[in-house]
């Protein structure tokens, strides 16, 4: 059973070297590649459910030595996550790219980010950790750059070095760890970590690198101009994955190996920082000029929504209410994952039918495209957390966490980073209002409208109002 | 899964599903469309059918849905809820024929009707919502159905109209979202219950039941347009006619004061809400909003806007009715629920009918409308007449169970407000009606289509404010039958103040 | 006594690394920045690695190894990017 964990990596990397060995076949082997590993993660979910977690050492070398793979409910979800984004993304890709150069570029590279990014869920120490991170962040540079822009180019060069300062500084954090205790495995980290200076700093270190990485405010100032520069596809995996894949590792960090170390002050400081990225976020996406800057800026205010979890998680006892907590957290994460990545997708059809993507100007294009503009305007539901999104249920949750526990000022951030929501995704919206002429159809161009279609509409209905098997999946008392 | 767990769940289907599938058929497919519309509608009101006669029978529907541990969707029909799902139903159907025709030949007509039956689908949804976690849920998806309705004309004004619409609602969402969080942090989840659940709790949480009391007042109050929060309702006018009706008469407005009753009996319960003084905020509010928005009304050229601020005063009687401990008073504001609706959409009807076929938009054009349309006149003038308070149509039977229910409860000064406000009805319906009927025709309408067929305008715009304009006499004439809403009201009333 | 000297300078070349990183604009300037942050922290490894009469901890050395691969590949994307960079704005 527990080969699932090894295959969910090796399918995808052996996609992307056949990719790479045979470029004139690179999209179909692509797309098979992209639905065997949703297989395969399949699989892996399947396992994670009826046994809580996985583990596997790669080649029978146990740790320390050996390479370790676990799945937990946690892990299994984002996978499950990640799968779905990847498989619409491919879709999609398949449809996008006009030459064939592109094409042939992006499948071996794509691929390679999947399987770093399936690799870096799974990974069980802290060191294969930071090999994936780094081959996430090499991945994602290389594709953001893909259009060969000078702009995208620069951005994308940006994004690359600040990944190495981050991945250097959690590296950093990472030695720390060894030297006070000699083993980087997170399982027997998390019994032997005991609260004091050396842990402490090793947290911060690796927090910092990871906070730059996951672009929290203030460290997201890199986050806008490579996301918006990016092909569409490529924008989308970004903000929908890479971005997440680092605030998961926080959330390991923080929740489970290093939670003795972690004091209310630093988690309200987490909070505070989520809270600032709220609210800045949403506001430079209300003052955006172009579509995918707005939606960039959107994710930079979404991982804010994250962070708010955090002092909340960590004022409260373990026991179910934690639980529940826990897993509107993930459910957030989830929700906002499928509806961004939808939503770059649909910006990509808009920009590429309008020749750009200024909002101002979308009037005519918004309002020829029935279904994408209808991606936008259920992915927006999500990243406002209107019912009934999965983002609304987790809302809830959230906020009545923060008046339960007495930290009621965290419904303040919440409703205004709610109205600026709002008041940015209606921006986009009106434009669909005009006195063009009629549609004739709804869906114009199936293979890359449907994928970005069903993503957004998975983060709204099915998540909203189906998301009680995600308790189970991640071990809570209350699922079914 | 038997029929008592699958029918609420079915009703707000019903249109949901047609809705969906609209938006997927091609502009050109009108027979398609249509019988989508039609067939949606006419599924619903015998579902509803069904609930009535269930309900009557004291048959308890529940459909539930756990969204998370906790937080469960909750659709179930009590006597209230099957109230304001008929109305909604019924008038549905009316306007979705009247919308038919009155969007002929007009752009983008799957989206209009797709959000059309979402619009309806939420209303149907509030109505049923049997907690206030399900209730904010279809709050807030009626204020994302209807704005594509209010921007549908994509005018540089439709488009300001929306605009305003959206900022105030949503802004009375996060209210009453913070509200519905707070009272869930309190309580726990639990259901709505005839005569309210917070009594226990009333002990030592004054301060936090008063404050949540008003943030949902808040949240639910811009919906319902309670001045002064009402400032989108009359900016919203750009709206299509059969949207205007809807707006009005069945939805948005509508579940702004069905909130009210739902929290003021079924949260807080209105002994408690007495005990707080939340009954005479309450009631303070509704009295200044029904005059304010009469006195408002007198001074609107706009045909539709007049009625926009008259329906910012009418509604404003549901709201009265709760405020008002009692079940006489609890009666005439449940009845007015269905009686403004009724009268309402007629008279938006018509002002629709006078814009498409004459081209009629301002009271001052319309001296004369009454020989060359006759029909529609007369629906008109059966509306006007109900909002003033003329026996024997619906409005009277309002006016006179508030009348009645405020003497009983001691609170004499709400006469002074009915008197006042019936005068001011008075003031700006009659001398609509004199000019339709006593002044002469002018020379040239600004605006005439040339009208095929034997009647004044098309069948389709015809006959629904026909219809309506009847149902307003009926609901009057026959107020003491069995199911009539006076009946239905009163038996509301009997199981609130069990 | 060795084994603090030879981390004290892993930590201090990271500092410097990052002082640099920081500071400077020339792409080449924070490439080396960034190499001198990692040797930084693959001298501080090595430090770890020592346990006296015993033979090295071979965990670190592993570290070490593989951090080197991901270094070098990193820099040479960054080297591709920026010379791609530099080709464009040049032919203009």
């Amino acid at each position: 059973m527990d080969a699932s964990l090894a295959l969910a990596v090796s399918v995808p990397l052996i996609g992307g070297l056949l990719a790479t060995a045979l470029p004139k076949r690179a999209q179909g082997l692509g797309l098979l590649a992209s639905v065997a590993t949703v297989l395969v993660v399949g699989w892996v979910m399947a396992g994670v459910w009826q046994q809580g977690s996985l583990h596997a050492e790669l080649g029978g070398w146990a740790a320390p030595l050996g390479i370790a793979l676990a799945a937990d409910g946690l892990s299994a979800a984002l996978l499950g996550m990640a799968a779905l984004v990847a498989l619409g993304v491919g879709i999609y890709a398949s449809g996008y790219f006009r030459s064939a150069d592109a094409d042939r570029h992006f499948w071996p590279l794509w691929l390679l980010l999947w399987a770093a990014l399936n690799g870096l869920l799974l990974a069980a120490d802290l060191f294969n950790i930071y090999v994936t991170l780094e081959l996430l962040g090499l991945t994602a540079a290389a594709l953001g750059a893909l259009t060969g822009t000078v702009d995208a180019v620069r951005a994308n060069l940006r994004y690359l070095l600040v990944g190495l300062l981050g991945s250097m500084t959690y590296l950093l954090g990472v030695a720390l760890v060894y030297t006070s205790y000699g083993t980087l495995d997170l399982g027997l980290l998390s019994n032997a970590l005991e609260p004091g200076p050396v842990a402490a700093t090793a947290l911060v270190l690796m927090t910092a690198g990871l906070a730059l990485k996951a672009a929290l405010f203030p460290l997201h100032f890199w986050l806008p101009p490579a996301h918006a520069n990016a092909p569409a596809p490529v924008s989308a995996a970004l903000s929908a994955l890479v971005v997440k894949a680092a605030f998961y590792l926080i959330l390991r960090l923080w929740l489970d190996v290093f939670a003795p170390v972690v004091t209310p002050s630093a988690a309200g400081l987490m909070g505070m920082l989520g809270a600032l990225a709220v609210i800045w976020g949403s506001w430079r996406a209300l003052r955006a000029e172009r579509l995918k800057l707005l939606a960039a800026y959107s994710t930079v205010a979404q991982i804010g929504y994250l962070c708010l979890f955090l002092p909340l998680l960590q004022a409260l006892p373990p026991g179910a209410e934690r639980d529940d907590l826990f897993v509107a957290l993930v459910l957030m994460a989830l929700t906002h994952g499928l509806a961004k990545a939808g939503l770059f997708l649909a910006a990509g059809l808009v920009q590429r039918s309008a020749g750009h993507d200024r909002i101002d100007d979308l009037g005519g294009t918004a309002q020829h495209m029935p279904a994408t503009t209808f991606t936008i305007a259920l992915a927006g539901t999500a990243l406002i957390g209107l019912p009934p999104s999965g983002s609304f249920v987790g809302k809830w949750i959230l906020m009545t966490s923060a008046l339960e526990s007495g930290q009621w000022w965290w419904i303040l951030v919440i409703a205004i980073g709610t109205l600026l929501a709002a008041a940015y995704v209606f921006r986009v919206l009106s434009r669909a209002f005009n006195l063009e002429p009629t549609p004739r159809s709804f869906v114009t161009q199936a293979r890359t409208e449907v994928p970005a279609l069903l993503l957004a509409l998975t983060s709204v209905a099915v998540l909203g109002l189906a998301a009680d098997p995600l308790w189970r999946l991640l071990g809570a008392g209350g699922g079914a | 899964m038997s029929l008592e767990t699958l029918l609420p769940a079915a009703i707000v289907v019903s249109s949901l599903l047609p809705g969906v599938f609209i938006f997927l058929v091609k502009e050109e497919s009108h027979i398609l469309r249509g019988v989508l519309n039609m067939a949606g509608a006419l599924i619903k009101l015998v579902l509803v059918g069904v609930m009535i006669w269930g309900v009557y029978q004291g048959e308890t529907y529940e459909t539930r849905l756990t969204l998370a541990p906790g937080l469960d969707l909750v659709l179930s029909a009590d006597a209230l809820s099957v109230l304001f799902v008929t109305l909604s139903t019924v008038l549905w159907l009316v306007t979705t024929v009247y919308a038919i025709g009155y969007l002929e030949h007009s752009p983008n007509r799957s989206r209009f009707f797709g959000f059309f039956s979402l619009c309806v689908s939420a209303t149907v949804g509030i109505a049923l919502a049997g907690n206030l976690l399900s209730f904010v849920i279809f709050y807030e998806m009626l204020t994302l159905a209807t704005y594509p309705l209010v921007a549908h004309r994509g005018t540089p004004d439709a488009t300001r109209g929306a605009k305003i619409y959206l900022a105030y609602t949503m802004s009375g969402g996060v209210l009453l979202l913070v509200g519905a969080i707070w009272l869930q942090a309190i309580t726990g989840p639990v259901d709505f219950t005839q005569g309210g659940y917070l009594e226990a709790l009333s002990g030592d949480l004054q301060g936090p039941l008063v404050a949540i009391f008003v943030l949902l007042l808040a949240g639910l109050g811009i919906k319902a347009a309670i001045v002064p929060l009402h400032g989108w309702l009359p900016q919203s006018m750009v709206a299509p006619a059969p949207v205007s009706a809807l707006l009005h008469a069945v939805a948005v407005v509508k579940a702004g004061a069905f909130g009210i009753v739902r929290v003021v009996y079924d949260v807080y319960g209105i002994g408690l809400a007495d005990r707080l003084g939340l009954l005479t905020l309450l009631g303070v509010l509704a009295s200044t909003t029904i005059i304010y928005g009469s006195v408002r009304a007198l001074y609107q050229d706009g045909l539709k806007k007049r009625l926009a601020y008259s329906t910012v005063s009418q509604v404003s009687y549901i709201a009265l009715g709760a405020s008002i401990l009692g079940p006489i008073a609890t009666i005439g504001g449940m009845v007015h629920l269905v009686h403004q609706g009724i009268m309402k959409i007629t008279l938006f009807f018509c002002a629709g009918n006078y814009a498409e076929t004459l081209g009629v938009h301002k009271v001052s054009e319309m001296d004369g409308v009454g020989r060359r349309m006759p029909l529609t006149t007369l629906a008109f003038t059966v509306g006007a007449l109900g909002m003033i308070g003329i026996p024997p149509i619906a409005g009277f039977v309002s006016k006179w169970y508030l009348g009645l229910g405020a003497v009983e409860a001691d609170a004499h000064w709400v006469l002074l407000i009915l008197a006042a406000s019936s005068l001011l009805n008075a003031g700006y319906f009659l001398p609509i009606l004199y000019r339709a009927w006593f002044r002469p025709e002018p020379d040239a309408w600004p605006k005439e289509r040339p009208s095929k067929g034997r009647f004044e305008t098309m069948g389709a715009l015809l006959w629904p404010p026909v219809v309506t304009a009847g149902l307003c006499l009926i609901a009057g004439l026959l107020a003491a039958a069995p199911f009539s809403p006076l009946e239905w009201a009163a038996l509301i009333a009997r199981r609130e103040y069990l | 006594m060795e084994q603090l000297l030879y981390g004290g300078a892993g930590v201090i070349l990271f500092a410097l690394g990052l002082w640099a990183f920081l500071v400077y604009e020339p792409l080449l300037r924070k490439l080396i920045a960034l190499n001198i942050m990692g040797s930084g922290v693959f001298h501080l490894l090595i430090a770890i690695a020592e346990r006296g009469e015993l033979p090295p901890d071979p965990v670190p050395h592993a570290l070490v190894l593989t951090g080197i691969v991901v270094a070098v590949s990193a820099t040479a994307l960054a080297l591709a990017m920026g010379r791609r960079l530099e080709d464009d704005s040049g032919g203009r």
